[in-house]
């Protein structure tokens, strides 16, 4: 188990290191630098070329970002949102609520999803099953910005419970109606997924042998179904990231909220690529550490995989 | 019902709705099982016998449907007996004192038929605790612990807490046999459990199986599709095909003298040590659509010995002797006389020689 | 109990009885099961339907109308949708606020169907543009990724061995990069425009596809008709062409349909964090991004094209949903 971890975590490294290279390759081909500011000194121009090797031929210019990112975590300046701060002193502050909004609309969403996915599987080709599959199909089609326009437009401004946009004097209030908007496409995809591993695992040998032993039905979803097909469930948790990442940025455009995604949107707009880098990189991360989670907990869980790689 | 009878099953009717039609498995059949014996069912693959198994625990899915008959089972429950129609009780009654408790089964594959994130000893305690049958956990293992030296497994302390996987086929079929006996069951059904083993394996699980019954009397309905494996295990057999029974009697009237077409051929496509290639015959063609059943005896379409009165009504049983009956048209006084296939003579007396020797 | 006849006892010869044989493999009967499952599947049917009627509407619709998609009339600006016979019964009938904007600028015989936007541009005609770009951004890349997810699953399945080994590290490696980070850079490195988001859809949709193609290829290589065909002779091009594909192509199917919707979402995301196509083009999403924007006051503006485009994503899903029920009853919801 341990070389496992240390093998899937080496990866992840090489993974996240060739995203760090794409990424500079990619800032040479953007035309932002800090030199842009024609109100910018002559003293300023030499601590920032001090600083950040700007001057410096390719490689150098290569040794002094990375150098600066893996001692620092520092990912430049920014050109244009807080001009001349140091990116990471914008980007950071910021993470806490997109990741609480986007754990809170995890935990909400496969909560959900888990729901209909054993009452729609538990109750195969009965109306619950065809009520929840169109909810799950109608999660998975409608992107999330409709959601959250649609939920701003009717509890924020039609039947005001919440304020349309985020209210810094209630931060968790203001967070419901981005969590509930993000949480559809996760209850979607963790209600079909579930509902086609449970009808499988619900079909096997086993279960037809438990059964037979008389134990009664609830027991039977429980304990080994649903144990089962859970173990399933976890790998698309990975994929999921991604989605709630690309949701955030829409979601938290549209209520204003204080995050990295309405960052990334407004960086977009004004060309502040430093911040665009940087904003990649933690998401990369993100998604890159969800992965290597998921892979660590499907060890823990599933005994055959756990054992085999003797724990 | 006799009482020394446990298991009634009288003209059992039984058909599932598919997407192409009416699918009638089950077309009429009539058995039943003695106290402590064995009985095999034998037929090729689709003649419904795993589906009767599955009509006595209650199991059939819900597109199936019982059409006629009942399957009466003698119910022992604190010394007092009552017969109970198995077809006619609830799901909850079934499930409550029926299936595991009373009627246990052994499927066909052990490699499938444990749940693979559970340890055994939880798998093996669950139908104990779930029928309460035991007062405590510790009670619940150390009658586990039992039952696994009972099955022949070693080191039980240890086995309970491994995996599934942990274990070798043979070895999970030893667990699966011990999670049927858990709750001291009256009625044992073992659904083809050797045909996914190795050969020496087979019959490890044979003899256990046999042992098992000498120890505790438990009835066993034996489902196999190869008349082999059965030879030493089956008290009577009951040949079936197509959704009906064709053959029925004592092991040895079925070995030594079997009179119905259809067993011939079964007979024939053993294959044994001894004999030579030519001498392995398997039956032509497969098993009839039983969508659209054929008109008269099904058998016919395939036999050698087909009769014209065959195509046109289903053959009664005719009476060989008292435990022995056959349904076929040969055995009417206006049929003409058939002897069994000479190679298929040849092998029986061959049979006979060795077992007198 | 009746009488019986000597005769009726009289042995016959065995008759020729006809046997279904249990076909191997995948019969021509195999489609035509599949199109007929797909075919009971209502929800699938009526959204094919749908489908249908969009493209046809994005095809015609523009010019019924009665107004061009890009004609800024600046004494339009901002109406209300209004539809003449469906304004009778208080749809559609031109009122904001409970006052009738049409009438009330004296436009007595005008009617936009799905009004006009902030410079006068009648958004019915404008609806179906975007929903026409839509569909061009999607299936050019759609249609892209899916031959080159094809090609390399096929190669990196069929050659195996060390080819296979390098190309799966290489997809391990590309797909531990998350899609939007890798969408967003290029679009912003290639600058906005239809080019640039086709290549980045392009660029981040055939990873699925060649996972499939792959384990699908990897699986039939071991089968008998595979093996036999290369003892016989054919070379490595014509097995994957003759034997393998026909055998994927449903599955092939299937993925397709999953990246259409997936590619129309794309598009719109992308137009709605700013890096969507420039005028004069204009897509749904584009459309869906600046109408937002005055969704309080004008909430006509982005209604219509959020309506087409989640009522396209919803029929695009049903449909690739009861295609893949049809194909492969088996085949894991992802």
């Amino acid at each position: 188990m341990l070389k496992f971890i240390t093998k899937r975590f080496f990866w992840s490294m090489v993974t996240l290191f060739t995203i760090l290279i794409l990424l500079f390759l990619l800032l040479q081909f953007l035309p932002g630098t800090p030199f842009n500011d024609e109100k910018l000194s002559e003293a300023s121009k030499a601590l920032l070329n001090a600083k950040y090797g700007l001057d410096q031929p390719f490689f150098s210019r290569f040794y002094i970002y990375m150098k600066n990112i893996l001692t620092e975590f520092d990912f430049g300046i920014s050109l244009s949102i807080q001009r001349n701060w140091m990116v990471k002193n914008i980007v950071l502050p910021r993470l806490g609520i997109s990741v609480r909004i986007g754990l809170q609309a995890l935990a909400l969403g496969t909560g959900m999803g888990v729901l209909f996915g054993v009452v729609s599987a538990s109750n195969k080709n009965t109306w619950l099953d065809t009520m929840a599959t169109v909810v799950a199909i109608i999660g998975v089609s409608i992107p999330s910005y409709v959601f959250a326009l649609l939920l701003s437009y009717t509890f924020g401004y039609k039947l005001p419970f919440f304020s349309i946009i985020f209210d810094f004097s209630d931060p968790i209030k203001s967070s419901i109606l981005p969590t509930i908007a993000l949480s559809m496409f996760v209850m979607a995809q963790v209600t079909r997924f579930l509902r086609t591993e449970l009808i499988e695992v619900l079909g096997s040998d086993y279960i037809r042998l438990v059964e037979a032993k008389g134990v009664n039905r609830f027991k039977v979803i429980a304990r080994h179904g649903l144990r089962n097909a859970l173990i399933s469930v976890i790998t698309i948790l990975g994929p999921l990231t991604v989605t709630l990442l690309t949701g955030s940025l829409v979601v938290e455009k549209v209520y204003a909220v204080p995050g990295i995604g309405s960052l990334l949107v407004n960086a977009i707009l004004t060309n502040d690529y430093n911040v665009i880098v940087m904003i990649a990189f933690v998401y990369s991360a993100l998604y890159i550490t969800m992965n290597l989670v998921v892979d660590i907990l499907y060890g823990i869980i599933d005994p055959r995989i756990r054992v085999a790689k003797g724990a | 019902m006799e009482t020394n009878q446990i298991l009634e099953v009288k003209n059992l009717q039984l058909s599932f709705r598919l997407d192409a039609g009416v699918n009638h498995v089950i077309r009429d059949i009539s058995f039943n099982l003695f106290k402590g014996e064995t009985l095999a069912i034998v037929g090729e693959s689709g003649s419904g016998k795993s589906v009767t198994t599955k009509a006595i625990l209650g199991l059939i899915d819900d597109n199936g449907a019982v059409e006629e008959g009942s399957i009466l089972f003698r119910l022992r429950e604190n010394d007092k007996e009552e017969i109970v129609d198995l077809l006619h009780q609830s799901k909850s009654y079934m499930q409550k004192h029926i299936r595991g408790r009373k009627i246990a089964i052994i499927f066909q594959d052990p490699m499938t038929s444990l749940d693979p994130t559970m340890t055994i000893g939880k798998q093996i305690m669950e139908s104990m605790l779930e029928h309460k049958l035991v007062k405590s956990k510790q009670e619940a293992k150390d009658r586990t612990k039992v039952l696994l030296e009972l099955v022949g497994i070693d080191h039980p302390e240890k086995r309970m807490k491994q995996y599934p996987h942990q274990l070798s086929g043979g070895m999970r079929q030893r667990v699966v046999i011990a999670i049927a006996l858990a709750c001291e069951p009256d009625l044992l059904i073992a659904d083809e459990p050797t045909t996914a083993l190795d050969v020496t394996i087979q019959s490890q699980i044979l003899e256990l199986i046999k042992d098992i019954q000498k120890k505790t009397g438990v009835a066993i309905i034996f489902i196999t599709h190869d008349l082999g494996v059965v030879a030493n295990v089956a008290d009577r057999v009951a040949v079936m095909y197509a959704g009906k029974l064709v053959e029925e009697g004592l092991a040895e009237e079925i070995y030594y003298n079997p009179k119905h077409p259809y067993t011939w051929g079964l007979l024939s496509s053993i294959p044994s040590m001894d004999s030579k290639e030519e001498e392995i015959e398997s039956i032509p063609g497969s098993p009839p659509n039983l969508i659209n059943p054929p008109k008269g005896d099904a058998f016919a379409y395939r036999s050698n010995y087909a009769l014209a009165i065959d195509f046109e009504e289903i053959p009664p049983f005719f009476k060989i002797s008292e435990t022995h009956s056959v349904a076929s048209w040969l055995y009417h006084p206006m049929a003409p006389k058939v002897e069994m296939p000479e190679v298929l003579q040849k092998r029986l007396a061959k049979y006979r020689t060795q077992k007198e020797v | 109990m009746r009488e019986y006849r000597k005769e009726e006892f009289k042995r016959l010869e065995m008759r020729e009885y006809a046997q279904q044989e249990m076909l191997l493999g995948e019969d021509p009967k195999f489609f035509r099961d599949a199109f007929r499952r797909f075919k009971r599947n209502k929800g699938a049917h009526v959204a094919l339907y749908m489908i249908i009627l969009i493209l046809t509407l994005a095809a015609f619709g523009p010019y019924f109308g009665g107004h061009v998609y890009n004609e800024v009339i600046t004494t339009h600006i901002n109406l209300p949708p209004r539809v003449p016979f469906l304004e009778n019964f208080g749809l559609f009938n031109g009122l904001r606020m409970g006052e009738n904007i049409y009438l009330k600028k004296g436009f007595d015989d005008l009617y936009y169907w799905f009004g006009t936007d902030g410079l006068g541009r009648d958004l019915w005609a404008r609806v179906w543009m975007g929903t026409r770009i839509s569909f061009l951004v999607a299936f050019v890349a759609v249609i892209i990724d899916v031959l080159f997810g094809i090609t390399y699953g096929l190669v990196s399945g069929y050659f195996g061995g060390k080819v296979d080994l390098f190309m799966q590290r290489f997809v391990e490696i590309i797909s531990g990069i998350p899609n939007l980070v890798v969408v967003i850079l290029l679009v912003l490195v290639l600058k906005p425009g239809l080019q640039s988001i086709i290549f980045a859809l392009m660029i981040t949709g055939w990873i699925s596809m060649s996972r499939v193609v792959r384990s699908q290829v990897l699986k039939l290589k071991e089968f008998e008709f595979v093996l036999a065909a290369r003892t016989l002779g054919a070379n490595s091009f014509t097995i994957i062409l003759k034997e393998m594909l026909p055998n994927i192509i449903g599955q092939i199917i299937v993925m397709t349909m999953f990246s259409i919707p997936n590619a129309i979402f794309y598009e719109s995301f992308l137009a709605f964090v700013g890096l969507g196509l420039q005028p004069p083009l204009a897509s749904l999403g584009v459309l869906i991004s600046t109408g937002y924007q005055s969704l309080l006051i004008y909430p006509h503006m982005v209604i219509f094209p959020v309506v087409v485009l989640s009522i396209l994503m919803l029929s695009f899903n049903l449909v690739a949903d009861g295609l893949r029920d049809a194909f492969d009853p088996k085949m894991k919801g992802f």
